[in-house]
């Protein structure tokens, strides 16, 4: 949903005319000419699955999140509530905020995704009581 | 003799590391700071700190928003039973206990990380620095280097040998003495 976000609000940039980007089925993201193209859907729910591994620990969580935020793309609200779920079963509300942080960034100059994204999340972040930087003040420097 | 030579070149290149390390630890390596991270500079005694590699470090990355390891982790006694409550129902914590919890697991915020260094006044300004510093050795050059002004470059010289080439009648007829008007004695 975002992709297709991306692409039509971009209007004239060169970056609409490439392919839908590649999703493998690896972490590595590498492109293949042939073979089966995993689709967005497959894509989520992958993470979405990866996130909600009951017994999740710290290092996986790091690692999922750092993974997935050098993809080139901004997460779907859907894997981001999973991984504030993970981080509310570390215990770790700092890593919830810094994810949230992350989102804002990684949206670079599409303004209108991460507002979005703290809409779609309202629920969760008020049942987790997870505050957004923007209620703790630290999105200005 | 040959440690007298290099005695001087070690200096100079004490120097120019030292000048470096300094400009770099002002104004922080790109989008890399740490707080463990010392530069390896001189030691006096030979002893030099450096960061331990082998251990999981932290860093502010807008790409890497986890790092390896929470910012501070020797907790105090207060930190700790804030820890303690973080295991809690996260909606029973004050703002700044969050910011706190926050505050412990990270150094910069992502506006922190992304706020303008100002670094291009210092590159900017080393810039004028050293073309201003060249334009004094140009000078000092000009005055103590260069050999006496060469006498057929005087403007006496010049309409004397203007005058001598007109007389021969250099390229008369599409070129030097072609623009000459010879009977008004002007150019054309």
């Amino acid at each position: 949903m975002f992709r297709a976000a991306l692409r039509l609000s971009v209007s004239g940039a060169r970056s609409l005319t490439r392919t839908r980007p590649q999703y493998t089925a690896s972490i590595a993201a590498r492109s293949y000419s042939h073979g089966k193209q995993e689709t967005d859907e497959e894509f989520d729910a992958r993470w979405v699955t990866y996130f909600n591994k009951p017994d999740i620990d710290a290092w996986e969580l790091r690692k999922g999140m750092n993974t997935l935020i050098g993809y080139d793309l901004v997460p779907e609200p859907k894997i981001l509530e999973a991984a504030l779920r993970a981080c509310r079963r570390l215990n770790d509300l700092a890593s919830a905020i810094r994810i949230l942080e992350a989102v804002k960034d990684k949206s670079g100059p599409h303004k209108e995704i991460y507002p979005y994204v703290l809409q779609e999340l309202q629920p969760t972040l008020s049942e987790l009581g997870i505050p957004t930087p923007e209620e703790l003040g630290i999105d200005k420097a | 003799m040959v440690s007298q030579c290099q005695q001087p070149k070690k200096a100079m290149q004490h120097l120019t590391a030292r000048r470096v390390a300094g400009l770099l630890s002002r104004r922080g390596v790109a989008a890399f700071s740490s707080s463990g991270v010392k530069m390896a500079s001189h030691g006096h005694g030979g002893v030099t700190e450096q960061t331990d590699m082998s251990v999981p470090l932290y860093w502010d990355r807008l790409d890497t928003p986890l790092p390896d390891r929470p910012y501070k982790d020797t907790l105090s006694d207060a930190d700790k039973s804030l820890k303690q409550k973080e295991k809690g129902p996260w909606n029973s914590l004050s703002k700044e206990e969050k910011l706190a919890l926050y505050r412990l697991t990270f150094n910069e915020t992502y506006a922190e990380m992304k706020k303008p260094t100002g670094e291009w006044k210092t590159v900017l300004g080393g810039i004028f620095f050293f073309i201003g510093f060249t334009g004094l050795v140009v000078l000092w050059q000009r005055y103590y280097v260069y050999p006496p002004h060469p006498r057929t470059l005087d403007d006496e010289w010049q309409a004397m040998q203007v005058k001598r080439m007109l007389d021969m009648r250099v390229n008369p007829v599409e070129g030097f003495s072609a623009k000459w008007d010879y009977e008004k004695g002007q150019w054309k």
